[in-house]
């Protein structure tokens, strides 16, 4: 689901540019190295048409109103002034921080603590066959369309005889039960933890391949020097993986400013204006409201968002890596 | 290294427990406490949590509505039920909707792979200037919200009769997969052995053979393994399949599943086996892609 992996990409690159500028094909005759442009054309042709075009497209929208009939009006930053007060705007920002806690901070920390268990315990002292196996488990709901995985969890929360009501009957809980979906105060909270059981498999598996790297024998070493669990984890297991950390925040903090497919299934962001978030509300500017330049508004700040958390993320990598080092000097 | 770490991360679940156990020889060892066995416990119930919604759509999609009503969602059917299952199925037509997203998926599996296999030649062997540019640009197309391509590929598909046609959300889905493999193969590529593409100017072949006839195959592992994740990938899109796909006849299985939802003629139990149809397909890839991925894998990504 989640895949924009800026895994330590820029060290490569800079290092490889100058060690060798050249083509790795040895090359004869006059085309030297400038032949090579004609392999990106289709790529190019296609990037323009599909992305670049759209894009600035978009953004001339912001500036229009426009119904997708007649031609668009000039308006000038009429929609942007809206946007700055516009309190649903807001809202769905809100909830995108609340999608940000479901699929960033919860899996993360879950994440963290179920590999190194997986990994430091169960594979270690019951086998990799049992480990392996619980990590299919968990990874399971990350292969799932997430707007299925909305149709599967909304069933579970139907109102009245759905499973979790009929449960928590079970249990003595019944004046627990109610309509999750649909009362305000539950619907995020219903939606969240969609996205928290699509999203949790993905840090397990990253950071257990994350921690294959890690030399075994110094967890052997820590336990005999009398670390405890909890300070394994924290000093070796924690410490060695934090590039990958990095990448599941990025990626998953991306795809949860993103969310749409389970908000368009389970509540089309109601009851009022609780579950609404960034993507659904544009979406419903452009198709149900015909307002398409507001709607445009709003995804050009979106991505504007999604840009700016994208470089942040990068520079504060960057930036630790930085410390990490002199730190070893 | 970079790249087939990326590969190892997104493929790993089917991947590593090989690795697990190597480095473990003989599996499970050393002394088992009281308190090894309460945090298994632990694991365990962590999977049976996540694991028990598929079981409650799973015997609930075999329960007549009758019988949901009287022994409620929690126990299994009683005798199997197919009715709502079978409703559903010819509601809407499900076998159709099935090979809608397999070819969607597969052309776009196919196109990406080949468009990210000559980006990546121009980029990771061919060292073109900026490169690192060019994959950034290539990378916009996976980063943006496509909300913001949304509106104006609608319009340009409506005018040039591509709206409502399958082949709409294939170039769309080819342009951002390529995205991400011209970003992964580049660097693989990037570090692709020297020796092997001198050995083949040396015997004549020229830039596009070497392309095909040595850089190709030998890469092969790494390309399946691209072709399967931009397979389920674009099986599992939503929002664009959702907007261009209008007519029945030409809809993904989330799609026509997700339309559906909250119709009245769904009963308690068609719902269910609904979700049932939903999940099934990515189960089934599970099984399936299982060991061509672990093949993928240890085949070393070229290197």
């Amino acid at each position: 689901m989640t895949t924009v992996p800026f895994v330590r990409r820029q060290r490569r690159p800079a290092r490889a540019a100058r060690t060798a500028d050249e083509p790795l094909i040895p090359h004869r005759g006059r085309r030297g190295a400038r032949g090579y442009w004609l392999y990106l054309l289709p790529g190019f042709v296609l990037l323009a048409l599909i992305v670049i075009v759209p894009l600035a497209w978009n953004v001339y929208l912001t500036f229009t109103m426009w119904r997708g009939i007649r031609p668009p009006r000039w308006i000038g930053l009429k929609n942007w002034q809206h946007l700055l007060t516009d309190e649903k705007f807001w809202t769905s920002f809100q909830n995108s921080v609340w999608m940000i806690v479901a699929m960033v901070i919860i899996p993360t920390v879950i994440g963290l603590i179920l590999a190194a268990l997986l990994f430091d315990l169960v594979g270690r002292k019951f086998g990799g066959r049992t480990a392996s196996f619980l990590r299919a488990t968990y990874y399971l709901p990350q292969l799932l369309p997430a707007a299925i995985a909305g149709i599967v969890i909304g069933w579970i929360l139907r109102p009245e005889d759905g499973a979790l009501n009929t449960m928590l009957e079970n249990i003595g809980l019944g004046f627990l039960a109610h309509d999750w979906l649909g009362n305000p105060q539950t619907a995020l909270p219903s939606i969240m933890a969609v996205m928290v059981w699509v999203q949790i498999g993905y840090p397990i598996v990253v950071f257990m391949a994350a921690l294959q790297r890690v030399d075994p024998e110094l967890y052997e070493a820590a336990e005999l020097d009398g670390a405890n669990w909890w300070q394994r984890f924290r000093a070796i297991t924690v410490t060695s993986i934090r590039p990958e950390i990095f990448v599941v925040a990025l990626t998953c903090t991306i795809a949860a400013l993103k969310v749409f497919g389970p908000v368009y299934v389970l509540t089309r962001g109601g009851p009022g204006t609780s579950t609404i978030v960034p993507a659904y509300y544009a979406y419903s500017e452009f198709f149900q409201a015909q307002q398409v330049g507001y709607g445009a508004t709003i995804a050009t700040a979106l991505t504007i968002v999604i840009a700016a958390v994208a470089i942040l993320f990068v520079v504060a990598q960057n930036h630790a890596e930085r410390k990490e080092r002199e730190g070893q000097r | 290294m970079t790249a087939t770490a990326t590969l190892e991360r997104t493929a790993a679940p089917i991947a590593a427990p090989a690795k697990v156990r190597r480095s473990r020889p003989g599996g499970a060892s050393g002394k088992r406490r009281t308190i090894d066995w309460l945090l298994l416990l632990f694991a365990i119930a962590a999977g049976v949590v996540i694991v028990a919604p598929f079981y409650l759509i799973l015997i609930n999609s075999f329960k007549s509505p009758a019988e949901y009503a009287t022994s409620g969602p929690l126990v299994p059917p009683t005798h199997l039920y197919f009715d709502g299952l079978e409703k559903f199925w010819e509601r809407v037509n499900f076998p159709e909707k099935v090979w809608n997203s397999v070819f969607i998926s597969g052309a776009v599996a196919v196109f990406a792979v080949l468009l990210s296999v000559l980006n990546a030649f121009a980029i990771g062997i061919g060292r073109v200037r900026g490169r690192t540019w060019v994959v950034l640009l290539f990378l916009l197309a996976n980063l943006l919200p496509q909300e913001a391509l949304l509106y104006p590929l609608y319009y340009m598909f409506k005018a040039v009769g591509l709206y409502n046609n399958v082949w709409s959300v294939i170039i769309v889905f080819t342009v951002i997969q390529a995205a991400f493999g011209t970003y992964l193969l580049s660097s693989v590529y990037g570090t692709f052995p020297k020796e092997v593409l001198e050995a083949a100017a040396i015997d004549g072949a020229s830039r596009w053979q070497t392309l095909w006839r040595v850089i190709f195959p030998i890469s092969r592992p790494t390309l399946s393994v691209l072709l399967i994740f931009f397979f389920i990938w674009t099986w599992n899109e939503f929002l664009i399949p959702l907007t261009f796909l209008v007519s029945n006849a030409n809809q993904t299985v989330p799609v026509a599943i997700s339309v559906l939802q909250g119709d009245r003629l769904m009963d308690v139990t068609t719902t269910s086996a609904s979700a049932l149809l939903g999940v099934i397909p990515t189960l089934l890839f599970f099984l399936i892609f299982q060991r061509t991925l672990t093949r993928g894998i240890t085949a070393g990504a070229v290197k």
